[in-house]
């Protein structure tokens, strides 16, 4: 089958800044992909240009087997959680719906509401769904955006540090469902996160960016002591402790679990 | 405005039914500048509370009074000034501030000097000074069949284009970047959106005077948001607040011998004050019903 999204050579640089080079990634539908990384690893710029919003320096990248292009509906988006205003006037529903047809010019007459009742009751949002979202906690209002990302079907979804801010059970619940809804729909998934135990048991892929290069393959081979070391340029030890792994620098400074302050 | 202002009690100033009959004819034309108004200020304002522009639209109304005012010393058409004035500050605004800091101070800078522009007209200006305070204040009578077809004109181009960009424009509104990932040209429709609120503007500077444009453009909007979140009812509720504020100001002002948009301001406020507190009790007695706790805390 041939690959839902691939990377092959894949570089992209801001003028003399090269973010990360020569990436190859070939993601079939239905995988999980993890994208691991500190701050300022490209991760958020690597969605982008899946989006088709940056274009890479050099090599290749194609969604479907085309090149991406902005306002594909076969790309689906959980961008980094922006805080809405509790005044804000927008129902759960509205925030689906625009996923639906909010890229449509002129006046709409058609009936969309059994689509979003059912994209709602598939994210487990039916009951808030009429809730303004500045008024929902942060786990709902992910339930809501995810929702929204999955309006159009996509053939690959992109979740943009999709646990930021929330709670251990909350993380579990959010990863959970997107796991459940890869498996339901055969969408692809690239998930870009600080945290990496709560994604650990879904996850086919690691995509590790770090500061002196990358790694691509299953988690028990790229997290490991000697290849972190290597992506970070100074030892990194990786510690496997009750179920969890914790990912702790030369300056005893433990990764993934710090705040994200952007 | 007939009866002699030192003649009456103050109250009756304000309130004056005896020569309505009369009257009703002779503002026939600012009922309809009143209806057209109302409309597009309503909508308008939708997505004006939704972008978060109101320092905007006084920045847009001062500029549009510098326009009419230099209109009317120029003896060109009034209309025509608001309108250049306001779009230049649309655009100015549209085209340098797309961050809300840089909009914000670039609004600050162009107030001022389109305030000033607009008293140096006004006071180079050799006509009534009731002509003149009329484009800051507000004006009932003076609304002539050509203006009332310039406002239609106005109506026309305003809600069809809000119309047409209605949907991308609430994505690109509430939602900007997902709005972009889906192809939506949110800077193209920031831009859009920025002309067409020039437009509603220059409009409402005409009836309202360039003062309290606000009282049309935000507060029956702010009102409709305060009581619900539904995309269907708040323009909807918006629009019906502003024809309220508007035809009821309209009426009220026709005895009396004050402008007309103390009441039009006073009208709109007392709206947004009820509705505010509706909305406290809705935001306390919760916005739906949800099932108990224990059935939340399965899902939720
Ligand atoms: N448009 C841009 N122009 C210049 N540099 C950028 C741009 N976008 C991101 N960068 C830089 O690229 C790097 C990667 O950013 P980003 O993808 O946001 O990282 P992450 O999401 O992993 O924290 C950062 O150093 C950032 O400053
Ligand atoms: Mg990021």
């Amino acid at each position: 089958m041939s690959p839902v999204l691939e990377l092959a050579g894949a570089s992209l640089a801001f003028g003399e800044r090269v973010v990360w080079s020569g990436v190859d990634l070939a993601v079939q539908a239905g995988e999980f992909v993890t994208v691991l990384g500190p701050n300022g690893s490209g991760k958020t710029s690597l969605l982008r240009a899946v989006l088709g919003q940056l274009h890479l320096t050099s090599g290749r990248i194609a969604v479907m087997g085309r090149p991406p292009h902005r306002g594909s509906r076969s790309v689906g988006y959980v961008p980094q959680q922006r805080i809405v205003d509790p005044a804000t006037p927008v129902r759960a529903r509205d925030i689906v719906r625009l996923g639906v047809d909010g890229d449509r010019w002129g006046p709409g007459h058609h009936d969309r509401r059994a689509r979003v009742d059912e994209l709602l009751a598939a994210v487990g949002a039916t009951e808030y769904a009429d809730v303004p979202v500045g008024m929902l906690s942060g786990g709902e209002q992910q339930r809501v955006r995810i929702a929204q990302a999955l309006a159009s079907d996509p053939a690959v979804l992109l979740c943009d540090e999709p646990l930021l801010s929330l709670d251990i059970r909350r993380q579990q619940e959010v990863t959970a469902l997107i796991d459940t809804t890869r498996h339901a729909t055969g969408t692809a998934v690239l998930f870009v996160t600080h945290e990496v135990n709560p994604v650990l048991p879904y996850t086919d892929c690691v995509l590790y960016l770090g500061p002196a290069g990358h790694a691509v393959g299953a988690p028990d081979v790229v997290l490991t002591s000697e290849r972190l070391s290597k992506l970070y340029g100074t030892a990194v030890e990786v510690v496997r402790t009750q179920g969890r792994l914790l990912i702790v620098g030369d300056d005893g400074h433990v990764h993934h679990v710090e705040e994200e302050d952007e | 405005m007939l009866a002699l202002a030192t003649d009456v009690p103050w109250w009756q100033r304000i309130v004056d039914f005896s020569s309505y009959g009369e009257l009703l004819p002779l503002v026939r034309n600012s009922l309809i500048a009143g209806v057209l108004l109302a409309l597009v200020g309503g909508l308008v304002g939708v997505f004006v509370m939704q972008r978060d522009l109101a320092f905007a639209v006084h920045g847009v109304s001062e500029l549009s009074f510098a326009g009419a005012s230099a209109a009317l010393l120029l003896s060109i058409d009034v209309t025509l000034g608001a309108i250049i004035g306001s779009l230049v500050a649309a655009m100015a605004i549209g085209f340098l501030g797309s961050r809300a800091r840089d909009r914000n101070s670039i609004i600050g800078v162009l107030m001022p000097f389109g305030l000033g522009l607009g008293v140096l007209a006004l006071a180079l200006y050799p006509g009534r000074a009731a002509n003149k305070f009329g484009l800051l204040t507000g004006q009932i009578v003076a609304v002539d069949d050509a203006r009332v077809g310039a406002m239609a004109a106005i109506t026309v181009v305003v809600v069809g284009g809000l119309l047409f960009v209605w949907r991308p424009l609430t994505f690109a509104s509430v939602d900007p970047e997902v709005a972009a990932a889906r192809g939506v040209p949110t800077r193209a429709l920031s831009f859009a959106f920025m002309l067409l609120l020039g437009l509603a503007v220059a409009m409402a500077v005409q009836v309202v005077g360039a003062l309290l444009v606000l009282s049309l453009l935000i507060t029956p909007a702010a009102a409709a948001t305060r009581i619900s979140a539904s995309p269907v009812w708040v323009p909807v509720l918006a629009v019906i607040f502003a024809e309220v504020s508007a035809i009821g100001g309209i009426l009220l002002a026709l005895g009396a011998s004050v402008p007309i948009s103390p009441y039009i301001t006073t009208i709109s406020f007392v709206i947004y004050l009820v509705c505010r507190w509706l909305g406290r009790r809705r935001r306390q007695h919760g916005w739906v019903r949800r099932p108990s706790a224990v059935a939340g805390a399965v899902v939720g």
